[in-house]
């Protein structure tokens, strides 16, 4: 067992912790982006460096950035912490926790059934996920640009706002 | 510590799993619902690549891949949509959002 | 393809009004609703014509095949013999002048075009009645009629209570219909057909007279017949169906409906004729029914209602004739009573337009002078309806009943008697309405004089109604038979058991002087004495006895008492029984489900998500204990 992994594997999860037990949303996103980088180290140890770089590039980066981006845009502060300190109550997260913890027991059970000879971590060269990519995944990538473009346009077409303006005589719906 | 890598992946992979779930469970504010899937997208994909490693394949990294994408797309619709329901509702409250109940 | 046409082109004008009534001009539905009665006219006296000149030979025309099943087929086959020829002229003639009234009558409604595709309906379904070669189809007819009478008669349907009238008509005449339909089935198990003409060749070989079978249908046809023509004891919708407009009333009273069930019984006089018991309780029916409904019509003070029940008496005289087995004398009564009785309503219509809508006769009077046109065709009717001697025709028919009621072999004293009491009452009553109306002091003020689209048809109908009677004059007055001798082939000639020409001049002479005699009354009655008149009914018991006359001999309030109060009586027990329960049970327990589901939709994210985590739980919990028998 690697020792790099074991701290990465505990900064995981205690970053994780303190992401939902935090009430201040800009602290509990500092902290996923903590959580994520660990899990970027992980990545790394088990022989993935090129998603290691992805998910520090595009998860850490780009969409932690993009939410944190929107949460300052909207200006949500030490109000909305108050509601959340509100809303956490034992009474509302008890019952969730236990049915939880129950889902996890299960998991950690069927994951430690697993009784094969250990193979040892292998290191899959980025050249091998290229390859497959653009093989016999080559239909799922062009599926996942069209999702993502779905995406951009979803996102432009909702996040229009349809503001009232008034004329003299009629009653417009302008794009704004 | 004798623990199997793959197993100790995996473990991690249900762990972080399972603490989202716990997020978006107990969680009002619609954002941070957002960033508990996030949570979960992830170990999700954590999973994959610990698969892949096991078997010295590529497809779970493959996998990975989709979901990083799908996680992107996820969240500019995602966040989209919470500014409506920002600017139509004034609240990120989810429970808010209960009109078309039975 | 002659006959089909004639109820076809009136189907048509209703096909056509009933669609786009609303798009067309009013002129538009004027032509085409009274275009279309009138070119069936046209076409059923071309095909008269045709009939007549061929030697009275039928007409038979096979349209298409309706329904077949093995063992029993069904055409929508048209034949026209000398009795359908008769009944087709009166409708389509009598219809179109009653449809170009009512395009006067009912200028100013805003359903104008509804009323006319009800009118071409009706007349189309008394067609297909009158000309239906087999008992199936003239069923079809017969409950087009039906529905036709209820569709009209709820015309106004804005009042409930010309939608009670409405339903009264229907369901009535429903009980006859009911008895008409097991006759129709009686009849089709016994001889496996339901054409008539079979029917009639076939009868007399199957049954002795007398079979207690015949007399079983012959019962049933005439339960159907009672019905429509609303004789003793299912009178009692027609004086209620006054609720419809005038021009209605005169359709329903002169040319359809009403003289459906003397049509039916003429059509089917074969079976009657196996069966003398039948014969004997339609005469009976008939005399009581012209007597009860005479009384009534004395003491009515709705000008319609006076009318209604006269035309209740009358249809009374042909059924008087039709048991008497006098055929071709009840329907001589029936075209000459289509004539007065159509010109009467007509004319009393004229009056209650011209009054606003008023139909009370004691707030009438002195309309000589206002309206003297309407006066004198009013009159005319009038001495029809009372059978005036030697100038109307009235006379000439009803005097024909009168002494074939006796002479004949199904006469009998009593029979003459009620008949020549009933000429008595119709003296009085029609002479009391027409002194009532135009004579006396004036109470009211003309609102609207009626126009020549009202009048014109009132004219040929007074005129139709002088002349009619000198195609059938009896022994002693000239001895023309050109109607019975048009009938002969269908309809067999009275046998006579009588023929004395004294006791027929004793018989006429009779009838002359009561018809003459009430109209004194009538005179005394109400303009030379009427205060004594006015003391005499306030003699006790009088008015009791007065008000049960209006009321119809109480039928009503009978009628209610035997059938309508125990049925409600017992749909009320029945209300809550256990099969209800059922019901409701099964209701109630899916509204249960329905609000436990619906709470589970509670719209709060949280727990779908919830629902979800459970499900995840249940899927592992289940999977675990299958791979290792641990839960």
């Amino acid at each position: 067992m690697d020792i790099t992994f074991i701290i990465a594997a505990f900064i995981a999860v205690l970053a994780t912790l303190r992401v939902i037990t935090c009430y201040h949303i800009m602290h509990a996103l500092l902290y996923l982006v903590v959580s994520l980088l660990a899990v970027a180290v992980v990545l790394f140890t088990y022989g993935a460096p090129f998603m290691a770089v992805l998910e520090i590039i595009i998860y850490a980066g780009a969409i932690m950035v993009l939410i944190i981006f929107f949460v300052m845009m909207l200006n949500l502060g030490l109000e909305t912490a108050e509601n959340e300190k509100a809303w956490l109550r034992p009474r509302i997260w008890i019952v969730p926790g236990v049915f939880c913890f129950v889902l996890l027991a299960e998991l950690l059970y069927l994951i430690l059934q697993n009784k094969q000879p250990a193979a040892g971590i292998q290191i899959v060269p980025p050249k091998q996920v290229g390859m497959a990519l653009f093989g016999p995944y080559l239909i799922a990538v062009e599926l996942t640009g069209i999702l993502l473009m779905a995406g951009i346009v979803g996102a432009y077409h909702l996040g229009r706002q349809h503001k009232k303006t008034l004329h003299r005589f009629l009653e417009n719906n302008l794009d704004t | 510590m004798n623990l199997h890598p793959t197993t100790a992946g995996l473990l991690l992979a249900g762990i972080l799993f399972v603490l989202g779930l716990i997020s978006v469970l107990i969680r009002r504010n619609i954002i941070f619902m957002l960033l508990s899937v996030e949570i979960m997208l992830n170990a999700a994909g954590l999973a994959f690549v610990v698969a892949a490693s096991h078997w010295g394949q590529a497809d779970g990294q493959v996998m990975f891949m989709f979901i990083l994408a799908m996680a992107a797309a996820e969240v500019s619709v995602g966040l989209a949509l919470i500014l409506q329901l920002y600017h139509q509702l004034r609240s990120l409250d989810s429970d808010e959002a209960s009109r078309m109940n039975g | 393809m002659l006959p089909a046409l004639i109820p076809a082109i009136p189907f048509l004008g209703a096909c056509i009004l009933m669609l786009c009534w609303k798009r067309i001009s009013r002129s538009a539905v004027t032509v085409i609703g009274c275009g279309s009665v009138g070119l069936s006219a046209v076409v059923a006296l071309i095909v008269a014509a045709t009939v007549a000149s061929a030697g009275k030979q039928p007409l038979v025309q096979h349209v298409w095949q309706w329904m077949q099943v093995p063992g029993f087929a069904a055409g929508i086959d048209f034949r026209m013999d000398a009795l359908s020829v008769v009944f087709t002229l009166v409708i389509t003639v009598v219809g179109f002048l009653i449809h170009v009234y009512a395009t006067g009558y009912m200028h100013d409604d805003e359903d104008y075009g509804r009323f006319f595709a009800c009118m071409n309906l009706f007349v189309g379904a008394m067609l297909v009645l009158v000309m239906a070669d087999n008992l199936l189809l003239l069923y079809l007819g017969w409950e087009g009629v039906g529905l036709c009478s209820y569709l009209l008669i709820g015309f106004w349907y804005k009042d409930p209570a010309n939608n009670y009238a409405a339903r009264k008509a229907f369901l009535v005449t429903r009980v006859g219909d009911t008895a008409m339909a097991i006759a129709l089935f009686l009849l089709f198990q016994y001889m496996g057909t339901l054409n008539i003409q079979r029917l009639l060749q076939e009868a007399p070989v199957l049954w002795q007279k007398g079979d207690p079978a015949i007399t079983l249908i012959a019962l049933l046809l005439l339960g159907g017949a009672v019905g429509k023509s609303a004789q003793l004891p299912l009178q009692t919708w027609l004086p209620d169906a006054m609720a419809g407009p005038t021009p209605v009333s005169a359709l329903i009273h002169a040319a359809t409906m009403v003289t459906a069930g003397v049509y039916l019984i003429a059509r089917m006089h074969v079976v009657f004729e196996l069966s003398p018991a039948a014969q004997t309780t339609t005469a009976v029916i008939g005399a009581i029914t012209l007597l009860m409904a005479g009384v009534s019509a004395l003491v009515q003070t709705d000008i319609k209602r006076v009318l209604a029940y006269s035309t209740i008496s009358q249809i009374g005289y042909m059924f008087l004739a039709l048991g008497c087995g006098a055929w071709s004398a009840a329907i001589f009564h029936f075209v000459t009573h289509a004539f007065f009785k159509a010109l009467l309503f007509m004319a009393a219509g004229a009056v209650i337009v011209a009054l606003h809508h008023e139909q009370d006769m004691f707030k009438m009077g002195g309309l000589k002078k206002s309206l003297p046109a309407v006066c004198w065709v009013f009159l005319i009717g009038c001495a029809s309806l009372t059978a005036i001697p030697f100038i109307t025709a009235g006379f000439y028919s009803k005097d024909q009943i009168i002494w074939l009621s006796f002479a004949a072999a199904g006469g009998h004293k009593v029979y003459w008697l009620a008949a020549v009491l009933g000429a008595l009452l119709t003296g009085m009553y029609t002479f009391r309405m027409f002194f009532l109306v135009f004579y006396g002091e004036a109470k009211t003020t003309v609102h609207r004089i009626p126009g020549p689209v009202m009048m014109v048809p009132l004219y040929i109908l007074s005129v139709l109604t002088t002349v009619a009677g000198f195609i059938e004059l009896p022994h002693t007055l000239g001895h023309v038979t050109l109607f019975s001798n048009w009938l002969l082939p269908v309809l067999p000639a009275v046998q006579m058991a009588q023929d004395s020409v004294v006791m027929e001049w004793l018989s006429q002479l009779a009838s002359a002087a009561v018809a003459l005699g009430g109209i004194c009354l009538a005179y005394v009655w109400v303009l030379k004495r009427p205060q004594g008149m006015v003391d005499f009914l306030s003699m006790p018991g009088q008015v009791w006895l007065q008000g049960f006359w209006k009321r119809g001999w109480d039928m009503d309030a009978l009628n209610d008492a035997l059938i309508v109060r125990p049925f409600v009586y017992l749909s009320q027990i029945n209300r809550k029984d256990l099969i209800d329960k059922i019901y409701t049970g099964t209701a109630q327990l899916m509204e249960m489900c329905h609000n436990l589901m619906a709470r589970t939709q509670s719209g709060i994210l949280r727990w779908y998500i919830m629902g979800v985590v459970l499900g995840a739980v249940a899927i592992l919990s289940v999977l675990i204990w299958r791979l290792h028998g641990v839960v």
